[in-house]
């Protein structure tokens, strides 16, 4: 370039950007801005970042082994130099086990967005595009998930899959979906009238295509935001069906079954279920934070004039 | 020889209220043809009809001798296009010009995409520094100008334009129009144009028809508008009130 | 003394300011022009800061914004300085405004009559019949066949034309004597904005009000009003007669009616507004 070289920061904020990557970029930039300018949500961030490196280092950040005890010197020790968050009442160090249940956790959260996410999407657009008695038939099938308490249903769907962790998961799914597709639905309705998918309609476009080509990405931030809001409830949904003993399966170090199996213990060593307690509220709050940071970094509706 | 565009006995009725009454129309190729009226006459919908946007209750519209099914199938998009009203809101906001200069090209196989792009922005006179903007990036005459790309580059034969130029400011007004003329010249389109100012339609159109309560009150040729030969009334009192304000006393 | 040297409102060198990301944006820039017992249109284009002046005059800038001004006074009241409350019992009061679109500037909940004697019963002391009675009294003025029927309607079972009408009522219900009007007729069809435009100016000669018409649309203005201030980019490129704006010599003004199609000119191309950088500093 002939002209005065530009900084990283102008490139990304140019108003003419001069390649597709520079475009992309520089939406993605003003969207970190964004969201940075929000230091709660920062430290949501970093809470989920922090949670992440604990999920893939475990192995190497534990002390101990998370199933096996010393069940003859260390049961229910308190918190010490040997063991930092004390000892369950298997003599198991609870610090490797919070670090390995990270893991479980993790697993869990993923693939619940990874499952209900895509299809709450599909339900809600297609609904919503398509109108007419698809949109009666997939809403009232919507409506009957959204009857039933979340945990109730999942305790119904877990019972009849058998207890276990992948099961746990795909309850969790099933019952978590259907506000997806509303809130995909509610913004379908909202574009399908305007004139730029009435320009896409006019270019010979399938519906099919317009669905997933125009109006999936106009949901999506939207969507991202709510799943990550939801994560919270997803861990604790988890953690429920793992503390009423229908989720994770001993020995799994599962934060829920963790302090199911501290309970017994709450009033004399508080730690056997405190710490794994407190483990689920900092990264549940961090995953709301996040979320809150998010829809101010990606709602459409706020600053892209 | 058969019309560009023919438009017979055409209904459209939107729960129960009927909001175009059996209207005729014939544009012949290469020709600019007006459609005035107030809002409610029906105007808009009857581009709507042809562009297969509102639904037909009766009647027959054909595109150059063909008459057009209750489907339009992709042959029928590649010769007919058209313009929204609001610039703002007619393109995707998610999507660069790039984008959505390309969804077209894509959608009916066409290659050389990188070539047709650059050229389409060309024409409409953006030129290559708008080609990775968002439309939020531009102003309203610019993204007119880019819809009016979005609508050439599958190079139609005819080109309905709906109020293409309301939302614009009078100098943007200018520039949109004088871009439409060059087009049509440079590709001998056929227009068929909708909007409430008899003044851009008598520049823009040889005919023009005139509607009101989803019917036509008149046709006539633009030179007979500018030389007052009306028939109607209502005609009449549209072209008074286009003179603008004037003070009884 | 004539009424034009009777002064109503004087600006001088007002600003209107808005802070944003990227720093202060000056949407007003030091415009300044008086108005008697006269209609003074306001003309530019969108971003012109036609809007944002009246928007000033009537208190109505949004909080973030700031304001200041050599001089703003209603009738010696200096409105800067004025206390809340005695802008708040100008605006409405001695003052009113119009708006673009009266669906969104009528209450939809409430019908049109109880919104046009509220607004009468905040600014004078009058029974709740007689107000009803002067009500449908303005409802007449402005040409609605039957105010009674109109008085029981909500906004949004009138038509844009009559909204218009409602809210032209509503506005001079209070007997202001300053009345601002930001494109009061844009959304409305041709035919049915002259019928408004007859109303408003009937209404304004009667009661000799000041009137500042906002618009875009600058034939209209011309054959509206007595005044034309032409504004562009923040500022005041020109003021001159309404008669004798076909003089009109800054090449913005010249430029902005030469763009126009007119019926009966056979332009092709249009003539194109040539934008100067110089007309902006």
């Amino acid at each position: 370039m002939s002209e005065m070289p530009l900084t990283r920061r102008e490139w990304l904020l140019s108003e003419r950007p001069a390649t597709r990557r520079q475009a992309r970029l520089g939406r993605a930039y003003i969207g970190w801005l964004r969201f940075s300018a929000n230091r709660l949500a920062l430290i949501g961030l970093f809470i989920i970042l922090a949670f992440l490196l604990i999920a893939a280092l475990a192995g190497v950040l534990a002390t101990h082994s998370p199933y096996i005890g010393d069940l003859a010197g260390a049961r229910l020790l308190p918190p010490g130099p040997d063991h930092w968050l004390g000892t369950d009442d298997l003599g198991r160090d609870i610090y490797s086990r919070i670090l390995y249940g990270s893991r479980w956790t993790l697993y869990v959260v993923v693939l619940v967005a990874i499952i209900a996410a895509p299809i709450g999407l599909a339900v809600g657009t297609v609904a919503g595009y398509a109108g007419g008695w698809i949109d009666a038939v997939l809403m009232r099938i919507t409506d009957i998930f959204l009857a039933f308490p979340k945990l109730v249903l999942a305790l119904a769907f877990v019972a009849a899959l058998g207890p276990g962790i992948e099961n746990a998961i795909i309850a969790i799914a099933i019952t978590s979906w259907p506000p997806y597709a509303r809130i995909a639905r509610a913004e379908t309705l909202t574009v399908r009238n305007s004139d730029y998918i009435k320009a896409v309609q006019l270019m010979g476009a399938s519906p099919l295509r317009i669905v997933v080509r125009h109006i999936m990405p106009l949901c999506l931030s939207s969507l991202i935001v709510r799943v990550t809001l939801d994560m919270a409830g997803i861990i604790l949904t988890a953690a429920g069906l793992g503390f009423l003993g229908l989720g994770a399966q001993p020995p799994l170090p599962e934060w829920g079954a963790m302090i199911a199996s501290g309970r017994r213990f709450v009033l004399d060593q508080w730690w056997v279920a405190g710490v794994p307690g407190f483990a689920i509220l900092i990264v549940s709050l961090g995953f709301n934070l996040l979320g809150d940071g998010l829809r101010d970094a990606l709602d459409p509706r706020s600053g892209d004039q | 020889m058969s019309a560009a565009l023919a438009v017979q006995g055409l209904d459209v009725v939107f729960d129960r209220f009927r909001a175009l009454k059996g209207v005729n129309l014939a544009v012949q190729p290469g020709e600019s043809f007006g459609l005035v009226g107030e809002s409610g006459s029906g105007k808009s919908t009857l581009l709507r009809a042809i562009a297969g946007l509102a639904p037909a209750a009766a009647g027959t519209i054909s595109i150059n001798g063909k008459q057009l099914g209750h489907r339009r199938d992709k042959a029928f998009y590649r010769q007919i296009q058209m313009v929204f009203q609001d610039p703002y809101g007619s393109l995707h906001p998610r999507q660069t010009v790039d984008r959505l200069l390309q969804e077209p090209l894509a959608i009916h196989g066409i290659g050389d995409g990188e070539r047709r792009i650059a050229q389409a922005l060309d024409e409409v006179g953006l030129g290559s520094g708008f080609r990775f903007r968002y439309p939020h990036q531009l102003s309203g005459g610019q993204r007119q100008r880019v819809a009016i790309a979005r609508a050439l580059i599958l190079e139609p034969s005819i080109l309905l334009l709906d109020e293409p130029t309301s939302a614009l400011d009078a100098s943007v007004q200018a520039e949109v129009l004088n871009l439409l003329e060059e087009v049509r010249n440079a590709r001998g389109l056929t227009f068929l144009m909708v909007s409430h100012d008899l003044a851009v339609i008598t520049h823009m159109c040889g005919r023009l028809m005139v509607m009101q309560d989803g019917e036509a009150v008149e046709q006539l040729a633009a030179a007979d508008l500018v030389s007052r030969k009306v028939a109607q009334d209502y005609t009449r009192r549209l072209l008074t009130a286009s003179d603008g304000f004037v003070r009884s006393l | 003394m004539s009424d034009k040297a009777s002064t109503l409102l004087e600006v001088e060198d007002l600003r209107v300011t808005f802070p944003t990301r990227t720093g202060a944006v000056e949407a007003v820039r030091g415009v300044s022009f008086s108005l008697g017992r006269e209609r003074l249109g306001v003309v530019g284009e969108s971003g012109s800061g036609k809007s944002q002046t009246g928007r000033a005059i009537m208190g109505l800038t949004p909080p973030q914004a700031e304001v200041s001004a050599k001089r703003l006074a209603f009738d010696g009241i200096d409105l800067l300085s004025a206390p809340p409350a005695t802008r708040r019992a100008l605006r409405g009061g001695r003052i009113a405004m119009i708006l673009q679109d009266p669906k969104y500037s009528l209450d939809p909940v409430m019908t049109i009559g109880r919104q046009i004697v509220e607004t009468l019963r905040t600014h004078e002391k009058v029974s709740k019949a007689e107000a009803r009675e002067r009500a449908l009294d303005m409802l007449a003025a402005v040409q609605i066949r039957d105010p009674g029927r109109v008085f029981d309607l909500h906004p949004h079972e009138v038509s844009g034309g009559m909204g218009q009408r409602a809210m032209i009522a509503m506005m001079l219900i209070a007997d202001p004597e300053l009345l601002i009007a930001d494109e009061p007729t844009s959304a409305l069809d041709v035919t049915v904005q002259l019928d408004v435009l007859a109303i408003l100016d009937e209404l304004v000669s009667e009661r000799g009000m000041g009137l500042i018409f906002i618009s875009h649309d600058l034939r209209l203005v011309s054959s509206f009003c007595d005044r034309v201030v032409v504004m562009y980019a923040g500022k005041v490129v020109e003021q001159l007669k309404a008669s004798e704006l076909h003089k009109a010599q800054h090449p913005y003004t010249r430029g902005l009616l030469d763009c126009m199609p007119r019926i009966g000119s056979d332009r092709h191309p249009l003539p194109v507004l040539q934008r100067k950088a110089e007309w902006a500093a």
